[in-house]
């Protein structure tokens, strides 16, 4: 039924140098994509970043101020047609409409897609079928859940078959049990083969999902590798300190950039700083004992995302998972 | 399905299965049943029983006046939902689903208006078969009745215009429905609709007869019960042409420019 396929020889998306300003908010200031073709990417950014904008822009919605993208080897711009005949897109914010029923969602798109009455119930159904949603599938999409709506809203990006599918964050808002029955949907659709860009805030589902990551920092790509790479990149590890009385805590942060050679993260009395290897933990003890220097807590942990999120943009990723 | 752009046939496939969808939507709202079901014939009833002995010295003689103004008010303020509905879409982010799919570009905004004419057709149809119920006779020649109907559906297209503008520019659906009854209430009611032209003061007759709602109800009038009809029928055509010529582009022009800004 889809005539234009993904070209073969090119990546499933490819973006050079795209730049959008709203009015005095820059939103983008040059980003640079590369997506292979049945992979998953992780956009990983906070509040603003300009994820949205990035999705929108290569969804053929937007117009970028500058710079070029293609998705499946077509222009968004000037081959936007063919490239609505690849995608599938799922908004930040659930686009379904609220005053049909779940089912009339569905055959909806598929009729708009051009497929008969018939196809377009069998895709119905199946879709409800495998996004749980065959019990609700009559009532109108206003009575449904945050999850429920999500959900059909993935479901409703899905009826065409699309080859490559935008989400952005599409978990946002739902329960943890939602979220991973949605992580199972996402994975399952990538192992029939399609590509996914996907945005997030949250750094535990970049590293379940993604094969890479790109880090987007107001507007810019900051960093982009798998999490292994990412976290290597900052050092394995981070070192933890608890200071026990506020008033050390300008002591204990020239310590630990004495130490580390870098600028220590604080929070309140907690302390923390990317380390290189164990041995940075006998050395902070001896020194902490030198100094006459009282903690509540010593650790050593492996870096997590927060930590390299934290390194490459001087800011945590706002938003913690609930 | 070509990889560079869908045809007119199917871009008009595609705006049946939209128009289809926002019919549907009635379904599962039975509010919007009764705004375009009960609320007109309300309308009517009231009118006749309780300003029909005052003004015209009995409810039959005046369900002969007020049935054909009836019609026309109750297509003003349906417009409203042209750009209610399209509000409603364009904030919900359904608008951006439609946009990001490989249909033509305006079967989104053709789907809405031609839902908007088949609901427009059924009140009219509706207040005539409950006017023909109160006692209403046709008095002109039957054939007057479809030539009402699409005179006042023509008319009704090019009002939904300035509706579909105001559906752009509104920020939510609730701003559309208060600007938009706001601004046809005077339109409605500083016309012929309810009352004679000569009973009015004179300074008002001249903006009464100029009011397309005035002309169109003339119209009206005269295709049901015989009278003149060629002056405000043209006069009423030529309101919804230059309608049209305002509206559409300006319309379409700020519908592009509220989607490139994001
Ligand atoms: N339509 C718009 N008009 C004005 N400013 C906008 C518009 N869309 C985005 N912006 C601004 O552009 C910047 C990037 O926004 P964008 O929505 O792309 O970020 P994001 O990474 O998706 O953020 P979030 O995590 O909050 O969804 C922000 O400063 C935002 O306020
Ligand atoms: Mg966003």
């Amino acid at each position: 039924m889809r005539t234009p396929r993904v070209r073969a020889d090119s990546p499933a998306i490819l973006a050079h140098g795209l730049r959008k300003a709203f009015g005095a908010t820059r939103a983008l200031a040059g980003v640079d994509l590369e997506v292979p073709q049945g992979s998953v990417v992780g956009m990983l950014g906070p509040n603003g970043a300009g994820k949205t904008t990035t999705v929108r822009i290569l969804a053929t919605l937007l117009v970028p101020d500058a710079g070029d993208a293609w998705v499946g080897g077509f222009h968004v711009h000037r081959e936007a047609h063919a490239v609505r005949q690849l995608i599938g897109l799922t908004g930040q914010y659930a686009s379904v409409d609220e005053r049909l029923t779940g089912r009339e969602n569905l055959l909806m798109i598929a009729r708009l897609l051009g497929q008969s009455r018939a196809q377009a119930r069998a895709r119905a159904d199946r879709l409800l079928e495998t996004f749980s949603l065959a019990h609700a599938a009559g009532r109108a999409a206003r009575s449904y859940s945050g999850g429920m709506r999500r959900r059909l809203d993935l479901a409703a990006s899905l009826v065409g078959r699309p080859r490559i599918l935008f989400l952005d964050e599409p978990t946002t808002g739902l329960d943890p049990r939602a979220r991973l029955e949605l992580w199972q949907l996402i994975r399952e659709l990538v192992a029939e083969g399609t590509t996914v860009l996907l945005t997030t805030q949250y750094l535990e589902e970049a590293d379940a999902l993604a094969d890479e990551i790109v880090v987007v920092d107001q507007g810019r790509v900051i960093a982009s590798g798998t999490a292994e790479q990412l976290k290597a990149q900052v050092g394995a590890r981070a070192l933890v300190l608890v200071a026990a009385d506020e008033t050390e805590v300008a002591a204990l942060q020239a310590l630990l950039r004495e130490i580390s050679e870098r600028e220590p993260q604080v929070e309140g009395r907690r302390l923390s700083v990317p380390a290189a290897d164990a041995a940075v933990l006998r050395q902070v003890v001896r020194r902490l004992d030198e100094a006459s220097l009282d903690v509540d807590e010593v650790t050593l942990r492996s870096a997590s995302l927060d930590d390299v999120f934290l390194a490459l943009t001087g800011h945590g990723a706002e938003t913690p998972l609930p | 399905m070509s990889a560079s752009r869908p045809g007119v046939v199917a871009g008009l496939r595609q705006t049946a299965t939209l128009a289809w969808r926002s019919l549907l939507q009635i379904r599962h709202n039975p509010w919007e049943l009764g705004d375009f079901s009960i609320q007109p014939i309300l309308f009517l009833l009231l009118f006749m029983f309780v300003f029909g002995g005052a003004i015209a010295g009995s409810t039959a003689e005046y369900l002969r006046f007020i049935l054909p103004g009836v019609i026309v008010m109750n297509m003003v303020f349906v417009t409203v939902y042209v750009g209610y509905g399209l509000n409603t879409d364009l904030t919900r982010g359904v608008f951006d689903r439609f946009r990001a799919m490989p249909i033509a570009r305006w079967a989104p905004l053709a789907g809405r208006i031609v839902a908007d004419l088949v609901k427009q057709a059924w009140c009219i149809l509706l207040l005539m078969a409950v006017g023909l119920l109160l006692g209403f006779r046709v008095e002109a020649p039957w054939p007057g009745v479809l030539a009402m109907m699409l005179l006042v559906l023509t008319v009704a297209l090019a009002m939904s215009w300035i509706m579909v503008l105001v559906g752009v520019l509104a920020r939510d659906p609730e701003h559309v429905q208060l600007f938009g009854f706001t601004a046809l209430f005077p339109v409605t009611f500083i016309s012929n609709v309810f009352v004679p032209v000569d009973t009015m003061p004179d300074w008002l007759q001249g903006a009464v007869m100029l009011n397309p709602v005035s002309l169109l109800a003339d119209a009206s009038r005269g295709l049901l019960l015989g009278g003149p009809v060629l002056a405000p029928a043209l006069g009423a055509l030529a309101w919804a042409v230059l309608l049209t010529a305002v509206f559409a582009p300006l319309s379409v022009w700020a519908l592009n420019r509220r989607l490139a800004r994001g």
